[in-house]
């Protein structure tokens, strides 16, 4: 028997009614990732891959189709997904730990000491201890990003979403933080969808790459990343790292042409 | 690792010195912030003087320094504080009620596309309607006391509280939202935790505009009908031709605006430092 997938769209469709007229976003998206699976979603921009996110999280429903998480159909928001948005979008005024325990004083109104430890464990696992009392702009964009992913993994999520969360970081700390990542999500294995419209970050991170069409959006190809782990620098400069990024490369550009 | 802002703001305004004797107390004080503007002022009052002296310019029409200070001096401080605290009454009243007015306005034009459909025109409307001109009739409707004066200044100084709170809270990143809902956290801390703080830089701006407004308000009102306060004062004055005593009191307000500003940009700098901009904390 096939155990129940951690995420499971089927024929998922979604169509925005904007000022202009009709969009469609998405067009039957049919896929699965399995539990403490990391899966990379690439595209070109405006593909959809946020909505895709956003349709995971419950923030919306599809228009046609259905989406699931473990099995049920997801009906809104929901406790066991965490969300990574491009932007750190810390609270400027909070500090860094009032930042992290932040989903849980949102939701309850309150912070209990316990939820206070958790936070401090957090940060100290992304590598930022010692800095719970500083304000978000005292830290750099790479380090407020280490929050945004303490502060979605606070509720111990058994779904993380990632929206691209590298792409406002230079490129030196945007490699440091993707490793930063794999030992997060080795230390605590989570599913993980990741968007991304960078090749070279879905093949170092994930299990598995999605390749979305442009809008409507679908997913046009499904390939497992035939990388060993744990992947360190030396799988960046690896033939097999470099062959299996050029084939995505191709597909790409061979859509886009 | 020091802040920018303190680093950069210390090393402006210390230059590097040769010896370790501190500097000449001229010399502090030129460096003060508040010394060009001070110096420049009393350029001004001296060239005012001298030329209301060397053209013989009447009172009437331009009243030295000297005569408005005389013009001062010749009502009793008493009576200064009884008119200082009639307008001031209306104007602090005025400010308060357009604030508790405004805010839940706000957060309704924030919250709904058809509150904010159906309501801001009114509001242009509103706005657009000279307060001076709308003065008499609201006193006529509402009677003596100090209630239409309160009404009159909460017209006036409402629509950049209810603009400025409202842009704010739109300017919220639309992530926080995002993420109160995936919380799926009561609506009103949407507001309480994120899109009010959000909009303190905002409400601050449109705060300082309104509080001299409310001076404003304060005294267009005393001037249809008063029988107390400075607007009242200075009309009663410049129909006795005691031009200098009017000037006074101007003089007054402006203290009274200048104060009432600078008390909301302290409040600011004291209760949300982080929502000034960097390098003036």
């Amino acid at each position: 028997m096939e155990k129940t997938p951690a995420l499971r769209f089927s024929g998922a469709g979604q169509i925005f009614d904007t000022a202009s007229g009709t969009l469609e976003a998405l067009r039957g998206v049919d896929m699965t990732v399995g539990r403490h699976e990391f899966v990379a979603v690439l595209g070109p921009s405006g593909c959809g891959k946020s909505t895709l996110l956003r349709l995971t999280a419950g923030l919306l429903a599809p228009t046609s189709g259905t989406v699931e998480v473990f099995g049920l159909p997801v009906d809104g928001p929901r406790d066991d997904v965490g969300i990574v948005f491009q932007k750190p979008t810390l609270l400027p005024w909070a500090t860094i730990e009032d930042n992290v325990v932040f989903p849980i004083r949102h939701k309850q109104g309150r912070v209990g000491v316990e939820d206070r430890a958790r936070a401090r464990d957090l940060l100290e696992m992304v590598g930022l201890k010692g800095f719970e009392r500083r304000l978000p702009n005292e830290l750099s964009g790479g380090m407020q990003q280490r929050v945004g992913i303490a502060r979605a993994l606070l509720l111990d999520p058994d779904i993380l979403l990632m929206d691209e969360p590298f792409s406002a970081l230079d490129a030196l700390t945007r490699e440091e933080m993707g490793f930063e990542l794999l030992r997060i999500w080795q230390e605590r294995p989570k599913t993980v969808l990741f968007i991304t419209h960078s090749i070279s970050e879905a093949v170092l991170l994930a299990d598995r790459v999605l390749v979305m069409s442009e809008r409507p959006g679908r997913i046009i190809e499904d390939l497992p990343v035939p990388l060993p782990r744990p992947r360190t620098v030396e799988t960046t400069s690896s033939k097999v790292m470099h062959d299996f990024s050029g084939h995505l490369r191709s597909l790409l550009l061979k859509r886009a042409a | 690792m020091t802040s920018p802002a303190i680093s950069a703001a210390s090393s402006s305004s210390a230059r590097p010195e040769r010896t370790v004797a501190e500097p000449a107390l001229w010399k502090r004080l030129a460096a003060s912030p508040v010394f060009r503007p001070a110096a420049t002022f009393l350029v001004i009052l001296l060239v005012w003087e001298g030329a209301t002296r060397l053209f013989a310019i009447p009172s009437f029409v331009l009243p030295a320094p000297s005569r408005i200070a005389e013009g001062f001096s010749s009502i009793p401080p008493g009576r200064w504080l009884e008119h200082v605290w009639a307008t001031l009454r209306v104007a602090l009243v005025g400010y308060a009620v357009s604030i508790l007015v405004s805010l839940p306005i706000a957060m309704a034009l924030t919250r709904s596309k058809f509150m904010s459909d159906s309501f801001y025109p009114l509001l242009v409307v509103i706005q657009s309607t000279p307060v001076v001109a709308i003065a008499p009739i609201i006193i006529v409707a509402l009677g003596s006391g100090d209630a239409p004066r309160i009404v009159i200044t909460f017209l006036i100084t409402f629509f950049p509280l209810v603009v400025s709170m409202t842009t704010g809270m739109l300017a919220t990143p639309s992530e926080l939202i995002e993420l109160s809902r995936s919380l799926r956290a009561p609506a009103w801390r949407e507001f309480t935790h994120i899109r009010i703080p959000y909009a303190i830089p905002y409400i601050f701006s449109g705060l300082k505009i309104s509080i001299t407004l409310s001076v404003i308000g304060a005294v267009v009102a005393e001037f249809v009908a008063a029988d107390k306060g400075i607007g009242f004062f200075i009309q009663f004055s410049t129909s006795m031709f005691q031009v200098p005593q009017a000037w006074a009191g101007l003089a007054i307000l402006v203290v009274m605006s200048l104060t009432l500003f600078q008390s909301v940009s302290m409040a600011q700098r004291l209760f949300f430092p982080w929502s000034l901009p960097k390098g003036s904390r």
